[in-house]
């Protein structure tokens, strides 16, 4: 896989790989359901995301959805630590 | 061998599996669930040892599971976030029954009688209505809204008096009464327009009065099930238009708002506050400065204390509020991620779900100090069987 084969440079320690997980799973999940399925907030699965751009998505995250329960993750994800969770909820 | 001496050893044995089975004798009144989300498995527990009795696993995704009791306290329903609704039985430490009753759920209730369980659906959007007997279905309400029908989340189900159901359209705005008296028919009486975005409700612990929270708006929706027919009011319609919001990292819950005596304690949406509201003229009497944004507010059972726990990224922390003056006494740092707390059934201890430690931690309420501490995974509610005599629990 083209991911897991080329460590970039934006790739975060494996350390905050598995707190970004655990993030994703349990602070995002409070609302997009554990397993991304959906709650208060929309599913997060990958056919969900297809047609949103990884653009939008980074700027969702970042700075949220006025007008919505999304609230900004700048004060805690930096936009690499961002785009390395896109990534992840786009892998099967 | 001697048949006498046979026929001796047989009564022996007889008497000692009699004696086995008597120790193994179990009260329903001091048992409680804690749910184990992310392994999707629930452990019982004696509150009084305080000890983990048994675990119960393959009850699905339980991240949000919320539990109610049988009024004999012998089964637990538990509400999983992925339609399961599983009824487990306390004193056999088993499973009695699972169906998974919608794609995605949020709470459930039980009713006065104790008769008929509900469920609460995201997907679809409304309300079941299942036999807490046999789980068989009995009624669906669709949350039908709109011009063009479509389905509304549904939140703040709770049970009220006289065969009641009440719940809550998260995109709908608004407030449903469904009296369930012929439960095969339910009659519906609707509510609109009654603020924005109500994220979630409760029903004042006397049955009177159920008060939805609002996310799109300042303020709450207040209706007096004495008399629905007034319709519904708002309350503290100005709280907080002018402060700065807070983004909220995670939706308070309201089944934990807490009624002291004539006080209503409320978690405040975007603010590092607890507020304080009379009951009798609705009326903000003060905001209560905590560490973070509440998310649980709940009183302990004799109304005498407040314990708040706090939304990301401030839920390592406790707060303990003494109602007597209005103010925080204690800071507690029990450990990462304290999701929800439960008072044992006359409040001398509290048990607090640590998620991220995989702990339950025990305080006693007097010394606000920590009394045990049991091993959990990833434990995210702790719900005990003295909620089965509690209406709109």
């Amino acid at each position: 896989m083209l991911l897991c084969g080329s460590v970039s440079a934006d790739e975060p320690a494996p350390a905050k790989q598995q707190e970004l997980r655990n993030l994703l799973k349990h602070d995002c999940g409070a609302c997009h359901g554990l397993q991304l399925k959906g709650g208060l907030g929309p599913p997060l699965l990958p056919e969900a995301l297809a047609d949103k751009s990884d653009v939008l998505l980074l700027d969702t995250i970042q700075n949220g959805r006025p007008g919505t329960a999304m609230p900004p993750w700048k004060s805690f994800l930096t936009v690499d630590e961002t785009n390395w969770l896109i990534r992840l909820l786009r892998q099967p | 061998m001697n048949p006498r001496y046979f026929r001796f050893f047989a009564a022996l044995l007889a008497l000692l599996s009699t004696a086995c089975s008597h120790t193994e004798l179990r009260g329903s009144g001091d048992l409680g669930v804690v749910i184990e989300r992310e392994k999707g498995s629930v452990q019982i527990v004696n509150t009084s040892q305080p000890s983990p009795l048994s675990r119960i696993s393959d009850l699905g995704d339980l991240s949000h599971a919320s539990v109610v009791f049988s009024r004999d306290q012998r089964y637990a329903y538990i509400f999983g976030r992925d339609g399961g609704l599983s009824k487990i039985d306390l004193l056999q430490d088993k499973l009695e029954k699972r169906i998974v009753q919608a794609g995605n759920s949020i709470g459930g209730a039980i009713s006065q009688d104790g008769k008929l369980i509900a469920v609460s659906n995201y997907t679809p959007g409304g309300v079941k209505i299942f036999s807490a007997e046999t789980l068989e279905q009995i009624a669906d309400i669709p949350a039908v809204y709109g011009e063009d029908g479509r389905l509304s989340k549904v939140v703040g189900l709770a049970d009220a008096s006289d065969h009641r159901f009440v719940f809550t359209l998260f995109d709908a705005d608004e407030i449903w009464i469904a009296d369930v008296k012929n439960p095969k028919q339910p009659a519906i009486q609707k509510f609109k327009n009654i603020g924005k975005q109500p994220y979630d409700a409760l029903l004042t612990p006397d049955g009177r009065y159920y008060l939805a929270g609002l996310f799109g708006e300042s303020g709450l929706a207040k209706l007096d099930m004495w008399q629905p027919e007034a319709g519904v009011q708002r309350v503290l319609p100005d709280y907080g238009k002018h402060d700065e919001k807070l983004p909220v990292y995670k939706m308070p819950h309201l089944q934990g708002w807490t009624s002291s005596g004539d006080w209503l304690f409320v978690p405040a949406v975007g603010q590092h506050e607890v507020l304080v509201i009379d009951k009798h003229n609705w009326q903000l009497i003060k905001r209560i400065p905590v560490v973070g944004q509440p998310v649980f507010v709940t009183a302990r059972p004799d109304g005498r204390q407040v314990w708040v726990n706090f939304a990301f990224p401030d839920n390592q922390q406790v707060q303990v509020v003494d109602v007597k003056d209005l103010s925080v006494i204690k800071t507690l740092q029990p450990g990462k991620a304290v999701l929800h707390m439960e008072f044992t059934p006359r409040g001398e201890a509290v048990w607090l779900a640590v998620r991220d430690e995989d702990r339950v931690m025990v305080y006693d309420t007097e010394t606000l100090t920590e009394t045990a501490r049991l091993p959990a995974d990833k434990p995210s509610g702790i719900f005990f069987s003295s909620r089965a005599n509690q209406l709109g629990l």
